[in-house]
């Protein structure tokens, strides 16, 4: 237990600094790199929770493919060093405005409902096994798993069919 | 955890990795030795018998040559960078099993570090995925123009085959229906090794292997005619030597990979009877497989670049699609 409570605060003190390096961060590609860090280790506090599924489907879509492609874009674009002042002026008021409102909510929250509820029950080891997600995807939530699908088709033919029709009134 | 289970993980760890190290050496000499056969050539035959000192020879010279740091260079990135590209290829073969169960000393051993784990396959898959970053950021942190380029290919060309390799994947998962490795070889010992039921499924994997590793005719991103050496143009000394090591060390763990989930793992004859044959008969195959991407680079020419996204995105994915259904329906119809 204490092994866990150790692995924990340390994973977590590397995944908090980390996001905080990443909006910290004036290079786009350390932004980046830092937020895959971020990724990894929140990977990795899944996998202390026994979720090694859901740990390496975040590694897998995340890190593997989402962030590779952002920084494939930062890198193909040359947008490395964005002037930090150069964003929009209302941007910093309201954000500082809505992130303490947000903070205060989760304080609510937090204060409100008894979170702290005594250890877990044991789960079975069937629970969050590939098997047991695909069964449940399959039967209980097909319909919201197709219409994801549908989704993110739908906007992929749209990036498509975008980046096509500029093409051609380029010629 | 008692003393003795703690010392049994350690050394299999320590024999995972010093597979891929001792591997990286003498592959290297493997590749020299056969290319230089396949060209009528002899080869590396000076250091020590057969030139079996010469992978130590080109070590020292690595140690000796002068580290550079360019001025364009990004300092942390491009120190960083080997580092990061090594990490993946010594990692992901902690869920391939080396052999059965062996009873040693009168205490019985599984040849695996973490091979029965339910989520074997994604492993392999998540591990594949991030090891594009150390050649990514290899190419940017260089500050220059030559090695981006290098590493903005790649990034391309490994998302693109990522997709075949993954689905060239599924056909055996759903035969053995579980992604754990060791479910996978099971299914092998009941049916057949899995390249005869999944001849399309072997060869999208075979092809997505060597892309995904950048070896020859897929080495776009160190493609010497148009990029000086791609990413690591910048790189000497022992920092070259890493993306050599990552280079090699990949082949060692796609290979490994290959020979498991397609061509039975260790299985193979009499091996009830004697247990301790299974990591001979894994050896075997994977030099086998070894000795298949040295012809390769020996018989192919390099893909131009267009060709290689149109081959990746128009033939390999929709034959790894046709791949999947074929194998779904084969299944409902034989009764799995």
């Amino acid at each position: 237990m204490t092994i866990d409570l150790v692995l924990f605060f340390g994973l977590a003190l590397i995944s908090v600094v980390a996001a905080i390096a990443m909006i910290a961060s004036r290079s786009a590609v350390y932004s980046a790199l830092f937020l895959v860090l971020n990724f990894l280790t929140v990977a990795t506090l899944y996998l202390l929770l026994n979720a090694a599924f859901i740990a390496v489907v975040q590694i897998t879509v995340y890190a593997g493919a989402i962030m590779v492609l952002f920084l494939f874009v930062i890198m193909l674009l040359g947008t490395e060093r964005e002037s930090i002042g150069g964003g929009i002026r209302w941007q910093m008021p309201l954000a500082i405005v809505l992130g303490l409102a947000l903070a205060g909510e989760l304080a609510y929250v937090l204060l409100r409902t008894d979170i702290v509820q005594g250890p877990m029950a044991d789960l079975s080891t069937e629970f969050g096994s590939p098997a047991s997600i695909g069964r449940v995807l399959f039967s209980e939530y097909l319909v919201p798993f197709e219409v994801t699908s549908i989704l993110l088709l739908v906007a992929m033919i749209g990036a498509i069919v975008i980046t096509r029709k500029q093409r051609r009134e380029g010629k | 955890m008692s003393l003795a289970l703690l010392l049994e993980w350690t050394i299999k760890s320590v024999v995972i990795f010093g597979i891929i190290l001792g591997g990286f050496a003498y592959l290297t000499l493997f590749e020299r030795r056969v290319l230089a056969r396949m060209q009528t050539r002899i080869g590396p035959n000076r250091a020590g018998p057969w030139g079996l000192l010469q992978p130590v020879a080109d070590g020292i010279k690595l140690i000796f040559n002068e580290e550079l740091i360019p001025a364009q260079a990004d300092k942390v990135l491009f120190l960083l960078a080997p580092v990061i590209t090594v990490v993946p290829a010594l990692i992901i073969l902690a869920v391939i099993p080396l052999g059965p169960e062996v009873t040693l000393f009168g205490r019985s051993y599984y040849l695996g570090l973490a091979s029965n784990v339910n989520v074997g396959v994604l492993y392999i898959l998540a591990v594949a995925s991030i090891a594009v970053y150390g050649i990514v950021i290899a190419g940017w942190a260089s500050g220059n123009k030559y090695a981006l380029m290098g590493g903005v290919r790649s990034t391309a060309q490994m998302v693109s085959y990522e997709l075949a390799l993954a689905l060239a994947l599924v056909g055996p998962i759903m035969l053995a229906g579980s992604m754990s490795i060791d479910a996978i070889i099971e299914g092998q010992r009941q049916l057949v090794w899995y390249f005869l039921v999944q001849p399309l499924g072997f060869v999208i994997f075979l092809i997505a292997m060597v892309a995904e590793i950048n070896r020859s005719p897929f080495d776009m991103p160190e493609a010497e005619q148009e990029l000086v050496a791609g990413y690591h143009a910048e790189y000497s000394g022992m920092k070259f030597a890493l993306f050599f090591m990552a280079e090699y060390g990949k082949m060692i763990a796609v290979s490994f990979i290959a020979a498991t989930i397609f061509l039975g793992g260790y299985l193979g004859p009499f091996l009830d009877r004697w247990p301790l044959l299974g990591p001979i008969y894994l050896f075997i195959k994977v030099v086998a497989l070894l000795f298949l991407i040295v012809w390769l680079r020996a018989t192919f020419p390099r893909f131009r670049y267009d060709q290689l996204m149109a081959f990746g995105w128009k033939v390999m994915l929709p034959l790894g699609l046709l791949n999947v259904v074929i194998t779904g329906v084969f299944i409902v119809l034989v009764g799995g």
